[in-house]
């Protein structure tokens, strides 16, 4: 009882932290952002967003509207009524917060109100042998949701086709996703385990690199290249387009390569909680 | 600049593209279920609930709170217009809206429409919640909250809402045009230039 508690007091915690503040890392390329920009359309869009996040900060409410749909990525050691815990977190962090009930049926577009329903939040498990529970929330919005792509590209394809396609991916999302975005990429894997790694490496703070030596290289050359296409913060023109980009892979079969794009707009928001058995919780960054 | 609506089709029509603007005065908030909830009343010939002639239609589905019997708007930053695209040119033309407010840019119908009727579409930044709810200063009505808090009509008073830009103005420019034309053209260079 005590655990499940806890873990419900998390999801209040970690959304209001998330919801009304943004990462340091996130910060610092935002404001590398607005000195690298010389038009003034595109200072002022970067000066709006840096003065409403501090607001926002000091106020403590949520910086953007959309709230987001939260997913939930839980790591370590599981238990029952978990599923459970998270949604009275989120019913109460949207009652308390509040968040906006975003939540709604897909078809009869029915909103109960309270951000749950049938596979609403998502969650992904993780088991493993610790004798904790790491707990990380993105609030995702949908304007840069919106603008997920996923390529089944030939093997023939390649790398080239990768790039092609994450070039391309970005410069039709235009203004919409709320540039400057960070690109969450994921290569590989099945259709599905693509999507999920897009969408994960978008977790990893920008100012810490890829384990991966190649596909470190390759957030380096994309996120490079897209700062070449001109979109700017909000579409309105200018350098800054990507904060940055984040690559995940997997192993695939040998007559596939699987490409999910994953956009997350400017507030990219991500907060986490170790929550240990006797029910203690631990802020982590 | 300061533009208090309602509108007129002179002032609308001065607007320059690149211009920054703010919106004094009456705002409607409204998005993907409140136009379309609009125009189904109104070809069933339905009295609608609002007045926009000359007014300002906000693309937002804002945070609100009910307390004391009154509403207050907690966060408010504008939504992505392009999900409105199959909606706004028969909305300009059935409720003269002048002002379109929102994040991201609509297309050449849109843009057509705007031409024709004397409207501008101003981009707002995208995410700016807390201090475009700062400069509501009051809800004077809500409608359609059957529709759910952020696909609601919201209509409310504003003092400086902004900082706005005139993204695409009422003689038929579209500083998203001018854009995506660089970027097309960018987008072709870089792939010429992609390595292995």
């Amino acid at each position: 009882m005590e655990l499940e508690r806890a873990v419900e007091d998390a999801v209040v915690d970690m959304l209001r932290e998330a919801v009304t503040t943004i990462p340091p890392d996130v910060q610092d390329a935002l404001r590398a952002a607005e000195r690298a920009e010389t038009s003034e359309v595109a200072r002022t869009q970067l000066a709006t967003v840096l003065l409403n996040m501090r607001e926002a900060e000091e106020r403590g409410i949520p910086l953007c509207q959309d709230t987001g749909v939260p997913v939930f990525f839980l790591t370590g050691r599981m238990f029952p009524g978990l599923e459970e815990s998270i949604r009275r977190g989120l019913a109460r962090a949207t009652e308390e917060i509040p968040l906006r009930p975003n939540a709604v049926h897909p078809l009869t577009r029915r909103n109960p109100g309270n951000n749950l329903g049938e596979g609403s939040p998502r969650i992904v498990y993780r088991p493993t042998d610790d004798g904790f529970l790491d707990v990380t929330v993105m609030p995702k919005g949908a304007g840069s949701e919106n603008m997920s792509a996923l390529a089944m590209l030939t093997p023939a394809q390649g790398l080239r086709g990768v790039k092609e396609f994450v070039l391309e991916t970005v410069a039709r999302a235009g203004g919409r996703p709320c540039p400057p975005t960070i690109v969450g990429v994921g290569i590989g894997g099945t259709a599905d385990q693509a999507a999920e790694l897009a969408k994960e490496s978008l977790l990893r703070p920008l100012d810490v690199p890829n384990d991966d030596e190649q596909l470190d290289a390759l957030e380096g050359e994309l996120a490079e290249a897209l700062n070449c296409l001109g979109v700017g913060p909000m579409g309105l023109g200018g350098r800054t387009t990507v904060l940055g980009v984040r690559c995940a892979m997997a192993y695939c079969h040998t007559a596939s390569l699987p490409v999910a794009v994953n956009l997350q707009c400017w507030a990219a928001r991500r907060a986490s909680r170790r929550i240990f058995a006797d029910g203690r919780t631990e802020r982590r960054q | 600049m300061n533009l208090r609506t309602p509108l007129s089709e002179r002032t609308v029509r001065s607007l320059r593209l690149g211009e920054e603007v703010a919106i004094d005065g009456r705002v409607h908030i409204g998005r993907d279920e409140m136009h379309i909830r609009a125009l189904e009343m109104r070809e069933q010939g339905k009295e609608m609930p609002f007045d926009m002639n000359g007014g300002a239609l906000y693309h937002c589905g804002p945070i609100a709170r009910k307390s004391g019997g009154v509403w207050e708007i907690i966060a408010a930053g504008p939504t992505t217009s392009a999900r409105m695209n199959s909606l706004e040119p028969l909305f300009i033309r059935e409720f003269g809206v002048r002002a379109i407010i929102g994040k991201g840019g609509m297309s050449g119908p849109t843009l057509e429409a705007m031409q024709e009727c004397g409207c501008v579409y101003l981009a707002f930044t995208g995410g700016a919640a807390v201090l475009a709810a700062r400069s509501i200063k009051k809800v004077e009505r809500v409608e359609w909250l059957d529709l759910g808090m952020p696909e609601a009509l919201w209509i409310v008073e504003a003092r400086g809402l902004g900082p706005l830009v005139v993204a695409m103005d009422a003689h038929g420019n579209s500083l998203y045009d001018e854009v995506s034309a660089g970027v097309e053209d960018n987008l072709a260079r870089l792939k010429g230039k992609l390595g292995r």
